[in-house]
């Protein structure tokens, strides 16, 4: 890292200095999102000496880097899963909170992402640039709700970046859920879901739908749900399946990481009903692929409605954007008259189509 | 309409046929009349109206949307109707009169409303978005945003009231009704108003509905069994008076609700419910005389019923019924004008070819045909080859014993004079030895040529009325012994529903001499024949003895001395250019596990080729 390099010639209070562009603050490179001037990088999908992290899915947090700036949470996160050592040192910040990083100061705002998740605002002079890591604007009951944060230039994921793909509302998805339940109270209906973040929100959402049944874990899930509890999120009665009797889980609800689903693992449950909560349960096509009998569209991304309405809050007159569907929103941004233009950026993927559980978990 | 999609929605993701018949029977117990009739009729195919082209559903969404975008979508989805359905812009938008989107109506429901009427002061995003003007986007920058999960744009200052702004969602019958008498133009604007009332499954079910395109992997038996089990009837029940019912039916419904009488089928050619036969044991033949009996081949083709009766106005009607009383008339309209004289036969469908009988792989080509060609019917020359006459013009004969049917349906197939229709034919026996004989080798007991499409001997009681069901003694039928190869397990795939975490569907080959010396060649593939603890059996040993991987498919340890050795048994052979064998078994199933086996034990490709060569020398 050569962020020493860079003073105040670049990044000072002079203002007689030419202004700017977005390229001398943030840079796409081989290992992720590099800020010159500010000495470190954003997501890093390769060690790196300082990172600074939006949330904890694991293709944005790995471990093995130098310095880590995350939220509190995203940094429990981590060392839930990496164990102590992920990180030679770390830093806590909180939304709002500002910090002086070389010629740059960044301020973290909620991405309503998944707990912890934030976008990191990017000033250095007069420009302005969000990342806003992976987002949505959905209320979530489980993490703080998505802010919206003027700038110049705004990054902008696009998982879910096609007209297609348009969520609904989540909680009708888990009426769909509880209507099968009650249709069919001899079988389990076991949910798959990402073990961070989604599998959470389903619950909070049952619990708002006045389901006040126990809820049934895979063993690969409850460090994470528990950690949730421990931040406050109620998320009611929770067992491990682990031991159960097969008659015993007959109209039952259980979450289970998305590969568990199709699993040897499923045969401990009464004739399941094979449920995925995601946003790709919208396309027929790919739900019917995995073989999903109750596809529940139910996203931690924003939909197509949420990115461009997004987009033009901000208020950005430069949108760069990066993992998913890129064609399209760079397409409708510049029908709009914005500069866009895709990142190509690698290492990030949807993290629900590669959660692997290891083996010692799927038998849990 | 929206309840209907909902369920063809479950429906098209259900493997499961007692779960499906759940499903059906829930909607018609929870959905009131008419809308549960049509329904009905959607799911057994029985709504007629002139269907909208895709090219139409295509030009109303070019006129809403960006091309680009939609191409790229179109792309992504690959399914025409569902990409519309979930691309359909809210509120009627019009991509060719607005550059941008406006601002739309607040929705009714969601997470957007509940949000909006809460204003919680969680939503930050007021408070900043408001301080910063935004040079491109207009109003919308300027608006707290504050909506849910894709469910609009706030509505800023317009002040509408969502809860009062949207039409309805039309009901089924609405949507049925209306495009029964809708003229041809008006069919776009009409079809564009609905879209804009439905959410996104609805508007999928919709567009299935008009284009003709259900495909939901639902039978119009599988949805009348689920009409039967709402009033605990047997569905044979509804088959027998469904000709005479017309959606919604009203009728049908009082009655399985124990509301009204049964409805009585006035239909000129109704279909009378079959009698079928008990497969016979060995040691059934002690205790039966073989002067009680009448033999016949028993063909390897399609049972069915071909009815004809004249309707109020003295017209011809005829019909064509499966054995279970689904009518298949529109799939053979080529046997039609030969059905011309008033009666109700019973017998076999069959493809002839210059006078020979073809074999079950033959007639195959023209089972499940949505659309009939002139082609299909010229190549597969069908043909019904007559056993039995259970009515004759007025006269039902069900009650005579069988020879004196028998008598008349001689009469009746020469009155016909029809070249598409004759008699099956009896073999001559005078003890179970000479049938026995007759069984082994057809084609020197009378079947000559047609050898190939007898897959058995059937023995009737000349005493025996025509009843319905499986009663006891009356009819037997005796299979040929099936054929028994001893192949290796090469690939195996996981199985669906029920069986998603096992590995249950097998292929399956037998040696050859190859390039790189003795080789094994997939022959088949088969997925049933093996019990529970059977399939947990394999289930372990393809898990353990995985060599690679592909996706779904597994490569499961296939060496001479190293593999599972399957006892396969099929019905029939067929050569067949798709396999690299060079030949396709007619249902193959597990008959056994040949634990004991080494796989260099096992069956070569010579031993099925050679069967084939004795099929064809006959």
């Amino acid at each position: 890292m050569t962020a020493e390099h860079h003073t105040a010639e670049h990044c000072g209070e002079a203002p007689y200095i030419s202004r700017m562009r977005p390229h001398d603050i943030l840079l796409p490179v081989a290992a992720g999102l590099c800020c010159k001037p500010g000495g470190f990088h954003i997501d890093p999908v390769r060690p790196v000496e300082r990172a600074v992290i939006t949330h904890g899915h694991s293709d944005h947090a790995r471990p093995g880097h130098g310095a880590v700036l995350a939220t509190q949470e995203t940094l429990d996160m981590m060392r839930l899963r990496y164990g102590d050592n992920f990180a030679a040192t770390t830093q806590a910040i909180r939304y709002g909170e500002e910090v002086r990083l070389g010629d740059v100061k960044i301020k973290f705002h909620p991405a309503g992402h998944v707990l912890g998740s934030a976008q990191i605002a990017v000033s250095c002079k007069d420009l302005c640039i969000v990342a806003s890591g992976d987002y949505k604007d959905a209320i979530d009951p489980t993490c703080a709700p998505f802010e919206v944060v003027p700038c110049d230039v705004f990054i902008t994921e696009a998982t879910f970046g096609l007209p297609v793909f348009r969520h609904g509302d989540a909680a009708d998805e888990v009426k769909k859920l509880l209507t099968s339940v009650a249709l069919f109270p001899e079988r389990a209906h076991l949910v798959g879901a990402y073990s961070l973040g989604k599998a959470q929100r389903v619950i909070a959402l049952l619990r708002e739908q006045g389901y006040d049944a126990p809820v049934y874990l895979h063993g690969a899930m409850e460090g994470i749900t528990r950690y949730y509890e421990s931040r406050g999120i109620a998320l009611g009665e929770l067992r491990l399946v682990k031991g159960m009797k097969k008659a015993d889980l007959a109209g039952t609800i259980t979450l289970a990481p998305p590969t568990a689903t199709s699993d040897i693992w499923t045969r401990r449950f009464p004739d399941p009903v094979t449920a995925f909560a995601s946003g790709w349960m919208r396309v027929r096509a790919r739900a019917r692929q995995r073989g999903i009998e109750l596809p529940l569209v139910i996203s931690d991304h924003a939909d197509w409605d949420g990115l461009t309405a997004t987009i033009a809050a901000t208020g950005a007159g430069e949108v760069w954007v990066t993992h998913g569907q890129e064609d399209a929103l760079v397409h409708w941004c510049r029908a709009r008259g914005l500069a866009a233009r895709p990142l190509d950026l690698v290492g990030y993927g949807d993290e629900e189509e590669h959660e692997v559980v290891a083996a010692d978990e799927a038998e849990t | 309409m929206n309840r209907f999609a909902e369920l063809l929605d479950r429906l098209a993701y259900e493997p499961g046929r007692n779960n499906k018949l759940r499903l059906i029977t829930a909607y018609f117990r929870d959905t009131p009349d008419p809308d549960r009739g049509y329904a009905l009729a959607a799911l057994t195919g029985a709504l007629s109206f002139k269907h909208a082209k895709p090219g139409l559903v295509r030009d109303l969404i070019v006129d809403r949307t960006d091309p680009v975008l939609f191409g790229l979508s179109y792309d992504y989805v690959g399914d025409l109707s569902e990409t519309v359905a979930l691309m359909w812009p809210k509120g009627g938008e019009n991509y060719r009169l607005l550059d941008h989107p406006s601002p739309q109506p607040s929705p009714a429901r969601g997470e957007g409303a509940q949000l909006r009427a809460g204003q919680s002061p969680g939503s930050k995003a007021a408070a900043t978005t408001l301080s910063v003007p935004s040079p491109l986007a207009g109003s919308e920058a300027n608006e707290a945003r504050s909506r849910g999960q894709g469910e609009g744009y706030p509505t800023g200052g317009l002040n509408i009231d969502p809860r009062h702004n949207n039409p309805p969602p039309p009901t089924l019958s609405e949507v049925v009704v209306t495009l029964r008498t809708l003229g041809k133009t008006e069919l776009p604007s009409q079809l564009a108003r609905w879209l804009d009332e439905l959410d996104e499954t609805g508007r999928w079910a919709l567009l299935k509905l008009v284009t003709g395109a259900m495909r939901i992997g639902i039978s119009a038996r599988l949805a009348k069994t689920a009409a039967a089990a709402l009033g605990d009837k047997d569905p044979q029940e509804i088959e027998l008076i469904w000709p005479g019912l017309a959606p919604p039916y009203l009728e049908l419904f009082a009655w399985l609700e124990g509301r009204g009488d049964k409805p009585v089928n006035r239909d000129p050619a109704p279909f009378r419910p079959v009698m079928l036969a008990h497969a016979i044991e060995d040691t059934d033949f002690a205790s039966l005389d073989p002067a009680d009996f009448i033999a016949e081949w028993k063909w390897d083709g399609i049972r069915v019923q071909a009815v004809s009766g004249r309707d109020e106005r003295g017209h011809m009607q005829a019909r064509l019924y499966s054995r279970t009383g689904e009518d298949i008339t529109n799939s053979f309209p080529d046997l039609l004008p030969s059905l011309h004289l008033p009666g109700a036969i019973d017998g076999e469908l069959l493809v002839l070819r210059d006078g020979r009988v073809q074999t079950f792989n033959v007639l195959q080509q023209r089972l499940n045909r949505k659309v009939v060609s002139p082609k299909l019917t010229k190549d597969f020359p069908i043909h019904l080859r007559a056993y039995d006459l259970l009515g004759d013009d007025e006269n039902d004969l069900r009650e005579l014993p069988f020879i004196e049917r028998r008598a008349h349906l001689e009469v009746f197939v020469r009155k016909l004079d029809d070249p598409r229709i004759d008699l099956s034919p009896t073999i001559a026996f005078d003890s179970w030895q000479a049938l026995i004989a007759a069984r082994a080798n057809p084609a020197n007991a009378g079947a000559g040529e047609d050898a190939d499409a007898v897959e058995g001997v059937m023995l009737k009681r000349r005493d025996a009325p025509y009843l319905p069901g499986r009663p006891k003694g009356q009819w037997w039928k005796w299979k040929r012994d099936p054929h028994i190869i001893d192949a290796v397990l090469m690939y195996a795939q996981r199985g669906h529903g029920k069986r998603s975490s096992y590995y249950s569907d097998y292929t399956f080959g037998v040696w050859t001499s190859g390039e790189d010396g003795e080789q094994l060649v997939p022959v088949g593939k088969a997925y049933f024949g093996f019990t529970d603890e059977e399939l947990l059996q394999i289930d372990r040993f393809v898990r353990r003895n995985t060599t690679e991987k592909f996706g779904p498919v597994r490569h499961v340890v296939h060496e001479p001395d190293q593999g599972l050795v399957l006892e396969v048994a099929f019905e029939g052979l067929a050569r067949s250019p798709r396999h690299k064998s060079g030949v396709a078994m007619r249902f193959p199933r597990i008959s056994r596990l040949r634990w004991d086996k080494p796989p260099r034990e096992a069956d070569r490709l010579e031993t099925l080729e050679r069967m084939l060569k004795d099929v064809t020398a006959n």
